[in-house]
């Protein structure tokens, strides 16, 4: 993490990038440092919008007292024009013991600010969104390190693949896995135990064993979650969701850059590449068969069938064959 | 009065809404000459009801009572009008010329001012129990006014079983001038306990011409929009005035008959199904969310009337379970809304249906014939069937409370197979 490794407490930060988690980190950071520095800092955060220059002038004039302030200015896009040119000013002459956290979220509002400020040589961090897996996978890395655990590739790559690339998720899933660990050392083993909890989760290893081809893995995974408890609703819901995903994947146009492919079909963008190898082998017409499947053991099961493993068997089977016929 | 009861079986149909105050408020245009029955559409069983109001006001100068009795069950697939017919048998027998309209009496019973005359209307999911306790002393009461104390109970259906179990012993036994009015579905609706000693009206759906008549003659409605809602509602009184009123209803409509015809590929298929569920999510967002956040209001206020600004101990948990009702009547609301489009979708099935197999009748939806016939001429009437077989396996999916979404897609994509 930038935010974590610069000295933070420079006279203009400048948080760049949608990502909030890291832009919220960034702003604590100053925060913190200049607590640090001197244990009363005032402390005053605002939106771009509500700031005026007059506003600024207050907050910027040199203090009487010589307490040190920051200032955080968040959707700085939206401030008026002479407010910018304030804040341009200020970048190349700095007022003592006064701090700039200027955040910005990224996209073409407000460049021409931004590329005035940089030139100042204000001190920048990015909050970008991490959206390759490898990215996700050493950001839980470091989250675990800096909660004073360990955890190796494997696993990181298993929560990664358990919760999604939300880095907010991954956060409070690397904390708690870090501070529940057994000295410390996170292994596959406690990530899968720490998301047996969450019974979506078995649901959705079902599915994703069913839709690619692996239907003795999936009926086992099937047994295993129904035994411990899932309900089978949710096993019903993540394979419809699964088949539906690929369904509308097929469809799609070609040439759509996967960010766009990946907001239309409502997954994160790491996931695009693997639906699109979950998505060989398929037929439109065989995906039509898999979803009426599992739309007739929905039927069963709310209709209180006796035997849900059964409805649900039937249907990884009929899925199956739909998938290879 | 056996007649009520033999009169059954000839119906098959859906949904009531804001029927009874539609009622009253065109009833106020009336001229002379009318009666209370010309709400009461397309019914065969009126004049047998008509002979009952006239038992019972012989009964109370001493006749036997003939076909009159303490406890009525008006049932009807919804929109055929069983809040209407129980609040017109209810204004006949308390007018003096068994249901003029223009009199005291009728006018009352029809505003719902009548002293006499106590309505149950739950927006809710069940009766409560508290409702029923409200009303049973009210039922025990001799007539103010009138000549018969009546309690009339619409959704008789949603009476819970401790709620049922406190209306039996009034139904039982009511006192001499007592009249008890349920309204349901069917008779099956009803505890068995209850059902057994009620009469039963059995209500059918109307027929469109005379939906049609009705909207034109009492409602002002021109008489081409009377038509052609009456045709579109196949019968339901209550559709057939919205869609002849009411813009958006139209065009919902004629959104969802656009479904047959784009369903060219998987994709298509999937968007149709989703456009349903939306549709029906907008439409229990209209009617659930004012309700929902007015009940909770009046909850606080009714919980917190007597503390003094402190919350009530048991406020949380009332809101919570107040809250869980609300979620199922908005599943319902939702589940009710999607039916409806999918009885317009069979509807158009249909029509398909009568071109192929060369019947020469009237079609529900006439007005895109040149569509139909497309329809009709690029596949043939056994997978006509097929998908009207899809249609009804999906709508009694839903009412065994299948997900929405999964069931309508397997529908679009078994009705893009055809
Ligand atoms: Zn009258």
């Amino acid at each position: 993490m930038a935010a974590r490794t610069v000295d933070p407490l420079v006279p203009v930060t400048l948080v760049v990038g949608p990502e909030t988690l890291l832009a919220e980190r960034a702003v604590a950071a100053v925060v913190r440092a200049a607590r640090r520095a001197q244990p009363d800092a005032d402390v005053s955060e605002v939106t771009g919008s509500e700031m005026t220059a007059g506003g600024l002038a207050e907050h910027t004039s040199p203090s009487l007292f010589a307490t040190a302030r920051v200032l955080v200015i968040h959707d700085v896009q939206n401030v008026p024009d002479a407010v910018g040119d304030a804040l341009v000013a200020f970048a190349h002459e700095p007022v003592d013991d006064m701090y700039l956290v200027l955040v910005h979220p990224g996209g073409v509002k407000a460049k021409k600010l931004l590329e005035r400020l940089r030139k100042a040589g204000v001190h920048e961090v990015k909050a970008e969104r991490l959206t390759k897996a490898d990215d996700q996978v050493s950001f839980v890395r470091s989250e675990v390190h800096h909660a004073g655990g360990r955890i190796d590739e494997a696993a990181a790559r298993q929560l990664v693949e358990a919760v999604g690339g939300d880095l907010r998720t991954l956060a409070s899933a690397a904390s708690q896995l870090a501070s529940d660990a057994p000295s410390g050392v996170v292994d596959q083993q406690l990530v899968g135990t720490y998301f047996e909890g969450r019974a979506d989760v078995k649901g959705w290893v079902v599915a994703d064993r069913a839709v690619e081809g692996k239907t003795g893995a999936a009926i086992e995974e099937l047994r295993w979650a129904l035994q411990t408890g899932t309900d089978p609703v949710l096993v019903i819901g993540a394979l419809a969701t699964a088949l539906r995903t690929l369904a509308r994947l097929s469809g799609a146009p070609r040439g759509v850059r996967d960010a766009d492919l990946a907001r239309d079909l409502g997954v994160p963008p790491w996931k695009i590449r693997i639906l699109r190898g979950q998505l060989r082998g398929w037929t439109p017409a065989g995906l039509a068969r898999a979803i009426r499947a599992v739309a007739s053991a929905d039927l069963a099961v709310k209709g209180g069938v006796n035997d849900s493993t059964h409805a649900l068997t039937t249907a990884l089977v009929r899925i199956d064959e739909a998938r290879s016929g | 009065m056996n007649g009520a009861s033999d009169a059954a079986g000839m119906a098959d149909m859906v949904g009531t809404a804001g029927m009874t105050s539609t009622t009253s408020a065109s009833n106020a245009n009336r001229g002379n000459g009318t009666s209370v029955w010309d709400a009461v559409v397309g019914q065969p069983i009126v004049p047998a009801l008509q002979q009952t109001v006239a038992d019972a006001s012989a009964s109370l100068d001493g006749a036997p009572s003939g076909s009159m009795t303490h406890a009525w069950l008006f049932t009807g697939p919804p929109g055929s009008g069983r809040s209407v017919a129980a609040k017109a048998f209810a204004a006949a027998l308390q007018c003096d010329s068994g249901g003029c309209g223009t009199c005291a009496e009728c006018t009352d019973v029809r505003n719902g001012t009548h002293p006499d005359v106590a309505a149950l209307v739950t927006e809710g999911l069940s009766i409560k129990i508290s409702q029923v306790r409200e009303l049973v002393p009210k039922a025990a009461l001799r007539p103010a006014r009138g000549r018969w104390q009546i309690v009339i109970v619409e959704d008789a259906d949603r009476l819970g079983e401790d709620a049922a179990d406190a209306l039996l012993l009034s139904v039982e036994e009511p006192p001499d001038r007592t009249v008890w009015m349920l309204c349901a579905p069917t008779a099956e609706d009803i505890a068995p306990t209850i059902r057994s000693r009620c009469r039963v009206v059995q209500l059918r759906t109307p027929p469109s011409d005379a939906v049609a008549t009705y909207l034109s003659t009492t409602e002002g409605i021109d008489k081409r929009t009377a038509t052609f809602a009456a045709r579109a509602a196949q019968g339901h009184i209550g559709r057939a005035r919205a869609l002849a009123t009411d813009e958006n209803a139209r065009s919902r409509r004629e959104e969802v008959l656009k479904l047959p015809f784009a369903l060219d590929d998987l994709r298509q298929c999937l968007d149709a199904a989703a456009s349903l569920v939306d549709a029906a999510k907008a439409d229990a967002e209209r009617h659930c969310d004012a309700l929902d956040a007015r009940e909770v209001d009046e909850l606080k206020r009714a919980l917190g009337a007597e503390s003094t600004g402190r919350k009530p101990r048991n406020m949380d948990a009332a809101v919570k379970e107040l809250e869980r009702e609300q979620k199922l009547r908005r599943t319902r609301v939702q589940r009710d809304s999607i039916d409806r489009a999918l009885i317009d979708v069979l509807a158009l099935y249909r029509d398909v249906l009568m071109l192929q197999l060369g019947v020469r009748t009237e079609l529900i939806n006439d007005e895109m014939r040149a569509s139909l016939d497309r329809l009709a001429r690029n596949s043939r009437a056994e997978s006509t069937l097929r998908r009207m077989e899809a249609i009804g396996q999906a709508r009694e999916a839903l009412m065994a409370n299948a997900a929405p979404l999964l069931t309508l897609e397997s529908m679009a994509l078994t009705l893009r197979e055809g």
